[in-house]
């Protein structure tokens, strides 16, 4: 962008895609995509954050994204300490406020969050004077897996301008869908959702999504195809039927795709049920750009950190090295 | 805050605007208090005055109001609100009586309970009525002793905020109910729509991730009541009507002369799910914050007489317990202190009540469907009134409720029009100079 060296970057935490603008967002892929040359380096480490403490507070388990997190400090030579509890603080008896409260008070710089219920980070924020990144807030939001998806999508085409992306699957219970979808809009994509009517939240169309129930409709007319995990649990409360029968219907599989007028690039947010939401032969297959996003993935975050703590500073500004 | 009682054994109030629609009143006068009793109205002119005079030009005094949806929380939640406490809000807000819900620990289902709740309001300010549950333990299994309930005074049965599933239980307690002409008052939710969900399902719970509880769960709980209604007879309040569709469905009852009654609460006249977005669990009750299109509704069903009462649904909880993640806290928030101001703000000043009709929803309404006698005022009635100065607009701050909990989402609100006190018997809350 002609002007981004005069963009201020001026958010505190990064709570949600919500709250940023398109030009906070091409700031954040622009700057991640200098950290992912360091990370081609033979040494992938840089003393940008050094001196500061970072905690990743995860309330829910995770594997892909607290380390990613972790090695994204530690590329920027941040002091991290890993929390993790299984199931909520409220199994301890200690409030998430509580828990929270005690960990600054151990003089700490910035908190990266998840918890299962939507609108946690943003709860603490209110409390906390650390700033705080939201790592997956229960169906809410999951704003540095969009950035890295955006990231993943931006190193394939020109523009995000009119690419046309279909989120398919538990869109209900996603917040990699909620994420995408405000992101893709905020730069200009086209976006739409396909799963099974049980699965789509009421009203999503008021986000200027397209719905469909017809994968082979979306296959016709998409660029990208984002697959989402589907929980085998939600089978057990009636949301689909069976496991076969799911992957009949929306199962991504190289039959489906062969009908696409020309070959769509294939997106999984991770971890994957093969053979469930998408077969073999497709996620590792030459138009999947799967690990490609894990890769990024520790780019974004790298720049997310950089960004949020040089809160308030021009951006541009080269990145010590 | 407790308030603050002054003898007003002989209080000449000058200049209000009197309002009352049991004689139909509307209009600039005086009132003289003597002996807790009214001594005269409209035109007083006495030559010598020794008691104490007000001037509350530009005030409105009307019948002290009368709350029917109330949480008190003893037994059982003294932490979060005692019946003592929750009179010291009532009077803040201007309220003169009280109809308490059952769902305390234990709950209100027995002539024990009943007696002991009405010992702990012994002396209050505050006539506090007991709604007794529909069935034993609010368990939606058994009826409560009803006619021996009934016979120590209880006039309404709720199983509230435990909606009575069971069509089969609902017929029951109609039927039995109706044997001593009692409400039943329902609380319209079918659980298996609305479980799991913390918030109006619709855009914004899709938004915001969070799960929700549609509007039509409401919906069909008041059409299966309302055909219960049809079929058996009795009487039914329906509690805390939230959405559009369910007040038609009733507004049709009504027009066919079923005896239903439904009230409305000050925070769905007020606020929409978009509130929710802060995540701020002061949002968070149940009924959800629906959608502008309900509100505006609930609004016009208030104008064209549909609802009968507006009630709090005063639902206080402590700090700790409302505190904390949204989908994980508990659903309620305080009202009594607030309510005739968000009233003011939101359906008074925007046309939808004029004072009269203010009167009749918050005072003369609720006391009828709850069997109380009438608060008049009128030569000779006992002094129990409210004044209200419409005009002055404040900020709402913690340190303005009589609860005990501060679980309210007007704190930081500006709202216009505020409580100046009110007059029990020979003591007032005014601010008079000793």
């Amino acid at each position: 962008m002609a002007n981004e060296g005069r963009t201020v970057w001026s958010h505190r935490h990064l709570l949600g895609i919500e709250q940023l603008s398109a030009g906070d967002i091409e700031s954040i892929l622009t700057t991640a995509s200098s950290f992912k040359e360091i990370l081609g380096r033979p040494i992938r480490k840089v003393p940008t954050l050094r001196g500061m403490t970072v905690v990743n507070l995860f309330f829910e388990s995770s594997t892909r994204t607290r380390i990613s997190f972790e090695l994204a400090e530690k590329r920027l030579s941040a002091d991290m300490v890993n929390f993790s509890v299984s199931g909520s603080s409220v199994s301890k008896g200690e409030t998430l406020l509580d828990t929270a409260r005690n960990i600054e008070a151990m003089k700490i710089d910035m908190v990266v969050m998840r918890h299962s219920s939507p609108g946690a980070p943003h709860f603490l924020s209110r409390y906390l004077s650390s700033q705080i990144i939201n790592a997956g807030d229960g169906a809410h939001e999951h704003p540095t897996q969009a950035l890295l998806d955006l990231m993943t999508l931006r190193e394939r085409y020109p523009t995000f301008k009119d690419l046309r992306v279909t989120l398919v699957g538990d869109i209900m219970h996603s917040r990699v869908a909620m994420s995408n979808i405000l992101a893709l809009k905020k730069m200009g994509a086209r976006v739409a959702v396909c799963g099974p009517p049980t699965m789509i939240p009421r009203d999503i169309q008021r986000l200027g999504v397209n719905v469909t129930h017809s994968l082979r409709e979306a296959i016709q007319h998409s660029d990208v195809l984002n697959v989402l995990r589907i929980q085998l649990e939600r089978q057990q409360v009636g949301l689909f039927p069976s496991v076969r029968e799911y992957h009949n219907v929306f199962g991504i599989t190289r039959d489906k795709l062969s009908k696409a007028p020309k070959p769509l690039t294939i997106m999984h947010p991770g971890p994957m049920n093969r053979g469930v939401e998408i077969d073999s032969d497709v996620a590792d297959g030459e138009h999947s750009v799967i690990l490609e996003q894990v890769t990024n993935g520790v780019a974004v975050r790298m720049a997310v950190l950089y960004m949020l703590a040089g809160e308030g500073s021009e951006l541009g500004k080269p990145i010590v090295t | 805050m407790e308030p603050r009682w002054t003898n007003a054994s002989a209080l000449w109030l000058k200049g209000a605007r009197l309002v009352d629609p049991i004689p139909n009143l509307d209009e600039i006068g005086d009132l003289l208090l003597i002996d807790g009793k009214i001594a005269a109205i409209g035109k007083v002119d006495i030559a010598e005055f020794s008691g104490k005079t007000l001037d509350v030009s530009g005030k409105i005094i009307m019948p002290g109001l009368f709350d029917m949806h109330a949480h008190f929380r003893e037994p059982g939640r003294e932490d979060a609100e005692t019946i003592e406490t929750g009179c010291y809000a009532a009077i803040i807000g201007g309220y003169t009586g009280v109809a308490i819900m059952p769902n305390t620990a234990p709950a209100i289902d027995n002539v024990g309970i009943v007696r002991w709740v009405e010992e702990r309001a012994q002396g209050l300010p505050v006539d506090v009525c007991p709604v007794a549950a529909v069935t034993k333990g609010r368990e939606g299994k058994e009826l409560t002793e009803m006619a021996e309930l009934f016979g120590i005074g209880v006039k309404a049965f709720s199983d509230d905020g435990a909606p009575i599933s069971s069509s089969r239980m609902m017929r029951l307690a109609l039927e039995y109910s109706g044997m001593f002409g009692v409400t039943i008052i329902g609380h319209e939710e079918d659980k298996s729509l609305a479980d799991g969900g913390v918030m109006h399902e619709g855009a914004v719970s899709t938004a915001l991730g969070l799960t929700g509880i549609p509007g039509i769960s409401d919906d069909i709980m008041v059409a299966r009541d309302l055909i219960l209604l049809q079929y058996i007879g009795g009487r039914f309040h329906v509690a805390h009507a939230s959405t559009a569709r369910s007040l038609d469905l009733i507004r049709e009852a009504k027009s066919r002369g079923l005896a239903v009654t439904v009230e409305v609460t000050p925070h769905h006249l007020s606020m929409t799910d978009e509130s929710v977005r802060s995540f701020h669990t002061s949002t968070k009750m149940n009924p959800p914050l629906r959608l502008e299109q309900d509100r505006k509704a609930l609004l016009q069903g208030l104008k064209d007489g549909t609802i009968d009462v507006i009630a709090t649904d005063h639902a206080p909880h402590s700090w700790e317990e409302k505190e904390r993640e949204f989908d994980q806290a508990p659903f309620g928030i305080i009202g009594l202190e607030t309510a005739l101001s968000v009233v003011n703000t939101c359906v008074v000043e925007e046309g939808y009540l004029t004072w009269l009709e203010v009167a009749r929803r918050m005072s003369r309404n609720p006391r009828r469907i709850m069997q109380q006698s009438e608060v008049a005022l009128r030569k000779g009635e006992p002094a129990n009134l409210v004044c209200f100065d419409p005009a002055r607009s404040w900020t709402v701050s913690e340190s303005d409720f009589g609860s005990k909990s501060k679980n309210s989402p007007y704190i930081g609100k500006t709202l216009k029009g505020r409580v100046v006190g009110v007059v029990r018997n020979r003591k007032t809350t005014m601010p008079i100079e000793r």
